[in-house]
């Protein structure tokens, strides 16, 4: 069979330019923020990254990602599942409304939420008499974690959703499949990989986020730290090693968070064949 | 084209169930967590007139610093335009040793926090870094010129145009290959007549969300841009510097533009899409 | 493995991991009294010197277990952030402006110049020049960072206090040189502003700019940071300047009144700045570059801070309200002079 660029001479060109523009564009600086790192040796890394208030800043990304994965995904399906089998007036717009976080930059995306959530915003002053503070507490970098990081689910599921569309689901239907069994036995494993890619996006983004967490953070040290204000803190104070400890296990969870969905599709793609 | 009937609304009554559920689920989490905090952003502006208003977002420095914005988008958008459909095309098309690894990084700049991007791209192009090396004896030079704010907005948004234009890729079926070659075309002709017609909307889509995520930017770019006024001051600092100056409304009028352009822009995009899709597939049903 | 035992896995593992994370993220101990610093973001070393000391001081003292918290940011970030709500008990900032923010905003007292000795600043800095080994362009004083060899790197007066104080330096030092001559200020002022290489957001920015980057003949910062940096990148590879003529920078400390009253800490907020005056704590800051007013302390350390003549906001200026006002509002003076 015969297919569009298949002659060796043009293979040749467009991977071998594809390869290097990115190991330029990309690789590269993954490289320079381990060289960074590791700049004064392993030890001096290790001291950093065992350090009891970077240990307290991982603790605390963990602890907002893990929150924020299950939210992103129970609306991420059932938004999914709203604009793709159904149709109702607004759902164009409701489609777009999800967007916002992709449309807002993140330092504004906190200062909505503060000045909503802080002490003289409506809710905030509300709270505050209760004594209830969300902001600059772990509630309210989770709050803004999970905006962030909202879309990432259902932006995955939608357009494979729509692809495959509904015919499998009406025809359970039709045969008397409750909706959990449903949604269970014929939509989930049809979008699991979408699903699970979603997830892995949002868990890169939500340990990542800077922008938005630094404004309603605090950033009261072993408390309301997480890792990328740990390191902006230790950059700003000359700790340069010490930041670059930082970015690299956060490059860290990067890759690792790469390397599963690389699995997944591998496994993915097993099963398909 | 059954599931596009069902999607565009013309089948008369609904059969699956989950209505109800997830249009709880969608609308109250979209109202909380979206539009709710989003009002706060007006309510700071219901406080000044329309001419203050004007006054606030017409600034001559804010407007310069909307034309390094789009500019530097623009051409950050486009290059990943080309790029993004390079790899994409590389990652679909063809097999070569490390081509999951190539894949894998695709998704770094989503992965990696902007700040260390940023701090990271200015270690890297100033004048003693790796590339900079390279590049300032040829007369480049990157970082504290607009196009180091080009670059950190590419890095920062070819996710999107390379895993929006893949699968449309992957889905291409090879009949429309070999149907083009059969008939004597060449690579380049086929590609242009056959494949990119296919691929169109998909790598609108892409550019358009990179454009859009590269509008908001911060982190990433603050490093590199040097920050010279009027030359390399981008919208987002404009937006922080009001801050710090404890003035909320002038944040948040600067920060309204951006967001309705971005949001126009993506509505457009949504729309466009969506005709997209329908003229595409015709009378399909 | 089907796609729901995966999931079912997955959900017992993050519940897993919440209850790990939980533990290490929840304070550990209850019972004692935990102070809040908010303070400027250059300084977290200095406090994370101090804080210990004061911690065993008031345990002397009073026999009670306490623990300071620190908090680092810029610092009219970190205002903003207790305005809208950050329960901070203490502020040790590196504005005079940013205090002053939280007493319009009413969570410190009007007079809190007056609370405590010297303005209420424990502590004080200038503004000083870092250059290139052997100072290879010369530079003594103001007057020669607007030559039209000299490039400078100093933070955006716009988004940073440092990088206000060298515009105020500068524009004192002008004030001074022609005698109160607006054209002549402005013109100065205009050269000065164009021989800024690069505009960071903040002075590690700035650092990193001249350090790492190589740009500039000369880095204009606090006295305390360019010693810091030299100490920090090699004394042999820098030198400080500090110019014959320069700015007061003071290093204003607060009481936040009704967070700390609210947190039962309103006694330890006091004793805490109170311990800033105290003479081991201004050995301490001494240590640190910062110049001080115990007499004792500053003898000890005369070597390292030469004379020089500090010219006051209020003095040139009229008042800090004054200068914002007039310089850095929007529309005003900086930005007249920065048009092109």
């Amino acid at each position: 069979m015969q297919r569009i660029g298949d002659a060796p001479r043009m293979r040749r060109i467009l991977v071998i330019s594809a390869v290097l523009l990115s190991a330029l564009f990309l690789l590269l600086p993954l490289v320079a923020i381990f060289a960074q790192a590791f700049a004064q040796g392993v030890a001096v890394f290790w001291s950093n990254v065992s350090d009891h208030y970077t240990l307290r800043a991982i603790g605390l990304t963990l602890f907002i990602t893990v929150l924020t994965i299950p939210v992103c995904l129970v609306f991420g399906v059932a938004l999914a599942w709203l604009v793709t089998r159904f149709s109702f007036p607004g759902r164009r717009l409701l489609q777009t409304l999800i967007d916002i976080p992709f449309a807002v930059s993140p330092v504004v995306a906190g200062l909505v939420y503060l000045l909503l959530y802080g002490r003289n915003g409506w809710i905030g002053s509300w709270l505050d008499g209760y004594d209830i503070q969300l902001m600059f507490a772990w509630p309210g970098i989770l709050m803004v974690t999970i905006f962030v990081t909202c879309p990432f689910v259902a932006r995955e599921l939608i357009p494979l959703m729509q692809a495959q569309g509904s015919r499998d689901e009406e025809a359970a239907v039709t045969l008397g499949a409750s909706g959990w069994t449903l949604f269970r036995r014929v939509t989930l494993p049809n979008i699991r990989w979408a699903l699970l890619y979603g997830v892995i996006l949002t868990n890169a983004r939500a340990v990542g986020e800077f922008g938005a967490v630094s404004v309603v953070s605090g950033a009261i040290r072993g408390q309301t730290n997480t890792l990328p204000l740990h390191l902006e803190q230790l950059y700003q104070d000359y700790n340069t090693v010490g930041a670059f400890a930082s970015a690299a296990l956060l490059a860290l969870i990067a890759l690792l968070t790469l390397a599963a969905k690389a699995g997944l599709e591998w496994r993915a793609a097993r099963q398909e064949a | 084209m059954i599931t596009l009937a069902n999607i565009t609304g013309s089948t008369p009554k609904r059969v699956l169930p989950g209505f109800g559920l997830s249009l709880g689920i969608s609308l109250t989490f979209v109202s909380l967590m979206l539009l709710l905090p989003m009002t706060s952003l007006f309510g700071q502006l219901s406080g000044i007139s329309l001419a203050e208003y004007w006054r606030i977002i017409s600034d001559a420095r804010v407007v310069a610093s909307y034309t390094v914005t789009i500019g530097a988008a623009a051409v950050a958008a486009l290059v990943n335009a080309a790029f993004g459909l390079l790899l994409a095309w590389v990652l679909v098309r063809y097999d070569f040793p490390g081509k999951r690894l190539l894949d894998a990084l695709m998704d770094l700049p989503f992965a990696l926090p902007t700040a260390v991007a940023g701090i990271t791209l200015a270690t890297l192009y100033s004048s003693n870094g790796w590339m900079g090396r390279l590049l300032d004896p040829l007369g480049i030079q990157v970082a504290y010129t607009w196009v180091g704010i080009a670059l950190a907005m590419a890095f920062t948004s070819i996710p999107f145009v390379v895993r929006t234009v893949q699968p449309v890729l992957e889905d291409l079926p090879n009949e429309v290959d070999e149907a083009a070659l059969t008939l004597g075309a060449s690579d380049a002709t086929a590609f242009r007549r056959v494949i990119l017609p296919h691929l169109w909307p998909a790598l609108v889509t892409g550019t358009g969300l990179a454009f859009v995520r590269s509008l908001g930017e911060f982190g990433a770019i603050i490093f590199i841009a040097g920050n010279a006024p009027y030359e390399t001051e981008i919208t987002a600092l404009m937006i922080f510097v009001r801050l710090q100056e404890y003035d909320y409304v002038g944040a948040s009028a600067i920060a309204s533009v951006v967001l309705a352009v971005s949001l126009a822009l993506l509505l457009a995009i949504n729309i466009w899409q969506g005709r997209f899709i329908k003229r595409l597939h015709g009378g399909g049903g | 493995m089907s796609a729901t035992s995966l999931f079912r896995r997955g959900a017992l593992g993050a519940s897993l991991a919440a209850a790990l994370t939980a533990g290490v993220v929840t304070p550990s101990v209850a019972a004692e009294r935990e102070l809040l610093n908010s303070s400027y973001d250059i300084a977290r070393e200095l406090f994370s010197a101090i804080n210990p000391e004061f911690i065993a001081h008031w345990q002397e003292e009073h026999g009670e277990e306490i623990d300071v918290q620190q908090s680092h940011g810029g610092s009219s970030a970190q205002a903003r952030a207790i305005l809208q709500g950050l329960r901070a008990d203490v502020v040790t900032y590196n504005q005079v402006t940013d205090v002053q923010a939280l007493a319009d905003g009413g969570l410190v007292a009007e007079d809190w110049q007056d609370a405590f000795d010297n303005n209420a600043s424990p502590y004080y800095s200038t503004t000083a020049f870092l250059v290139r080994k052997d100072n290879p362009k010369g530079i003594e004083s103001w007057d020669d960072l607007v030559r039209e060899d000299v490039q400078m790197v100093f933070p955006n007066p716009k988004t940073s206090g440092n990088g206000r104080y060298t515009y105020l330096a500068a524009w004192g030092f002008a004030d001074d040189q022609f005698d109160g001559d607006e054209e002549q200020i402005h013109d100065f002022m205009r050269t000065f502003l164009g021989n800024v290489a690069v505009f960071d957001t903040g002075g590690r920015g700035a650092t990193t700019s001249f350090i790492e980057r190589g740009i500039g003949d000369v880095l204009i910062s606090f006295e305390s940071e360019v010693n810091n940096i030299r100490g920090e990148y090699g004394s042999d590879d820098y030198e400080v300047i500090v110019p014959p003529v320069s700015i007061l920078a003071e290093f204003p400390v607060a009481v936040v009144g009704p967070n700390a009253e609210r947190n039962g800490n309103l006694d330890l907020a006091e004793a805490y700045i109170d311990y800033l005056y105290s003479e081991d704590a201004q050995r301490q800051l001494a240590g640190f570059n910062y110049r001080v007013n115990n007499e004792t302390v500053a003898e000890e350390f005369s070597d390292q801070f030469p004379e020089t003549e500090l010219l006051r906001v209020e003095d040139v200026f009229g008042s800090w309200d004054e200068a914002m006002e007039n310089h850095f509002a929007n529309g005003a003076l900086l930005d007249q002079l920065q048009r092109r």
